[in-house]
């Protein structure tokens, strides 16, 4: 493409394009899912590193996932998926690698009728369960719709290429919330202002790896830079897939994506909504200037159409 | 735990009944703006704006009482959005930071700028109107106000769909007509409650054609938000966006009717078209709230490619 758009689609290199005229290697994480074993050192290591407050000590009761989702004081979560069934489309669950035991099948009393069960493998025992486990954080976008509509300037492009709230610009006023298509930056209620995962912009600036990933104790959380990463991803869906774990797969890792590729993505074991990620997300921006367009021509109907009301009226008076 | 729900009645086009879940948690956060601080800045800058480019017309076309008052509800009107959209703020005494850039791929930054030139220009032709001083000044920020004021207007419905939100951002090419039609209502209504009945022939033609527009652009948002539009017509999102059209209809028809022979019932139907126009805005921030909370609205509109 030519007349390259930085609202959506490819776009190499974000933080030349924000105006670092020298900007090191852009960063990221690749989450290897299929590793994680769900221990939540890299909680406990961003909330330690960040000084981020505590946010509820309750039981959700849903599975050994108390934390819930990302957050203003949550900058890691790690996802805890029970599975007893497969998840529709006859996709089933999968085995984490070589050696490890082969779990779960389908329960015919929640198997959609006509399609039948589909597990290939023999050694699917009926009523087993597996666990996926998945340590979810700020996707730092290519297009990153929490940056692009932030009207003070407080959400920026770091040289790194990731995304970072200035807390001392934030004025609360929301907008980045509900445009983050991940969900994942919030405000914290007693402070007012906008909070999400900086990368550890602090800790990249003095050469050293985000505290998540240096706390992770199986690798799943790597991190480096976003092209190396995204190689050795690469490699390792294909060291999965002759091992048989068919269904393994990134996330985000496609600058083809509707956000331009994330600088944060992932090896996941089934689809991204188990858990908790947006199958296809879209940066809203990339239809702004559409929804100026109609914006303007909402506009002029409104002006032309109460211009009309007055015409008619001084005609109507007028004959009389 | 991959929670299964049935969807409702009619989509056939979409093959799959089911969709999955992280244990039915919504996926993305819904807005947490307070509905009394945005959805009435979203009615009251409408007011403003449209009723700016009323007071123009008035102003031209001789209707002077009309001209006047609507300047003074413009004035009312935005200053209370300023008041609102302050509040709503998680830290309210930065809110010059709104300033602090231009920024077109923000349309909160825009609309910042907007209204920082419209209150001004809605002010001075307020306060030139009521105590009759420099009328040539007057004039000029009467023009700018109304020139500026369908922009305040229509941005808002930018501001709402630029968003994650499937009931939002899904109806993006509509949302702008939906709010420019309900701020003709409202200021239509407006003009109607406070002009005399021998003033007020724009302000009921003007509710026609409003409601009308309404309507018309309501509906092809709902045809183009798909399942989603589930969230346009249940729970208090369905309440209000019902109540918002029984309003508007009954206004307009009360003002095209009666009001230009009796003020009673001019006032009736011009509080009918406020109330509907305070109705739609409000109902369609209850559907974006509602489509942010269920995960269904993010992922099947996602998995059916649109």
């Amino acid at each position: 493409m030519t007349d390259r758009n930085l609202l959506s689609g490819p776009e190499p290199e974000p933080a030349r394009d924000a105006g670092h005229s020298q900007p090191p290697e852009r960063v990221g994480f690749f989450t290897d899912t299929s590793v994680c074993i769900g221990c939540k050192a890299c909680e406990v290591a961003c909330k330690e590193w960040n000084a981020i407050p505590e946010d509820g000590l309750a039981l959700s009761g849903m599975s050994y996932d108390n934390t819930q989702g990302l957050g203003a004081s949550t900058w890691r979560h790690v996802a805890f998926v029970e599975q007893r069934v497969p998840a529709p489309e006859g996709r089933t669950e999968l085995p984490l690698a070589e050696g490890a035991v082969r779990v779960s099948e389908p329960a015919p009393a929640a198997t959609p009728e006509g399609s039948p069960p589909t597990a290939p493998e023999s050694s699917r025992t009926p009523g087993d369960m597996r666990w996926l486990m998945s340590s979810d954080v700020c996707k730092h976008c290519t297009h990153a719709a929490c940056l692009d509509v932030c009207p003070t300037g407080s959400l920026f492009r770091t040289e790194f290429g990731t995304v970072v709230v200035q807390e001392d610009i934030c004025n609360g006023c929301g907008y980045c919330v509900p445009a983050c298509p991940y969900g994942v930056i919030e405000q914290r209620p007693d402070d007012g202002r906008a909070f999400k995962c900086t990368l550890c912009y602090d800790r990249l600036g003095a050469g050293q790896e985000p505290a998540c990933a240096k706390a992770c104790p199986t690798e799943s959380i790597q991190f480096g830079p976003l092209d190396e990463l995204r190689e050795r991803a690469a490699l390792r869906v294909d060291q999965l897939h002759e091992q048989g774990v068919g269904e393994a797969h990134l996330y985000g890792h496609d600058p083809e994506d509707g956000v331009g590729g994330d600088g944060a993505f992932f090896l996941l074991l089934d689809k991204p909504e188990v858990y908790g990620l947006p199958p296809d997300p879209v940066v809203t921006t990339r239809d702004l200037p559409a929804m100026w367009k109609h914006a303007g021509t909402a506009a002029l109907s409104l002006a032309g159409g109460i211009a009309l009301a007055f015409v008619l009226a001084g005609r109507a008076e007028g004959a009389r | 735990m991959t929670r299964t729900r049935k969807r409702r009645g009619e989509q056939l086009m979409v093959p799959r009944a089911e969709f999955t879940s992280y244990y039915g948690r919504p996926i993305i956060h819904a807005p947490s703006w307070a509905a009394r601080d945005i959805a009435g800045y979203f009615f009251l800058g409408g007011l403003a704006g449209a009723g700016s480019v009323f007071a123009a017309g008035a102003q031209l076309r001789d209707r002077p009482r009309t001209a006047t008052a609507m300047k003074v509800s413009s004035l009312a009107a935005v200053s209370l959005s300023a008041a609102a959209l302050v509040h709503d703020l998680g830290r309210p005494g930065r809110f010059a930071n709104m300033l602090r850039v231009f920024k077109p791929t923000s349309p909160m930054s825009m609309g910042s700028w907007l209204l920082g030139a419209y209150g001004p220009a809605a002010g001075a032709a307020a306060l030139s109107a009521v105590t009759g001083r420099l009328p040539r000044a007057g004039a000029v920020a009467t023009a700018g106000a109304a020139l500026l004021g369908p922009a305040l207007a229509s941005y808002t419905a930018v501001l709402a769909a630029d968003t994650a939100v499937p009931a939002w951002h899904g109806a993006h090419r509509e949302l702008p007509y939906v709010f420019t039609a309900s701020a003709t209502a409202a200021a239509s209504g407006m003009a109607l409650v406070v002009a005399p009945p021998r003033e007020n022939a724009p302000a009921r033609l003007a509710a026609v054609l409003a409601a009308a527009g309404e309507s018309v652009a309501a509906e092809a948002a709902e045809r183009r938000l798909g399942m989603v539009a589930e969230t346009w017509r249940e729970g208090r999102a369905g309440t209000l966006l019902r109540a918002a059209r029984a309003l508007t209809l009954a206004g307009a028809a009360t003002a095209a009717l009666a009001g230009g022979r009796s003020r009673p019932a001019a006032v009736l139907g011009g509080l009918a078209l406020l109330g509907g126009s305070v109705c739609t805005r409000f109902g369609i921030f209850a559907a974006g709230t509602a489509s942010a909370q269920d995960p269904k609205y993010t992922v099947v509109p996602q998995r059916n490619g649109g």
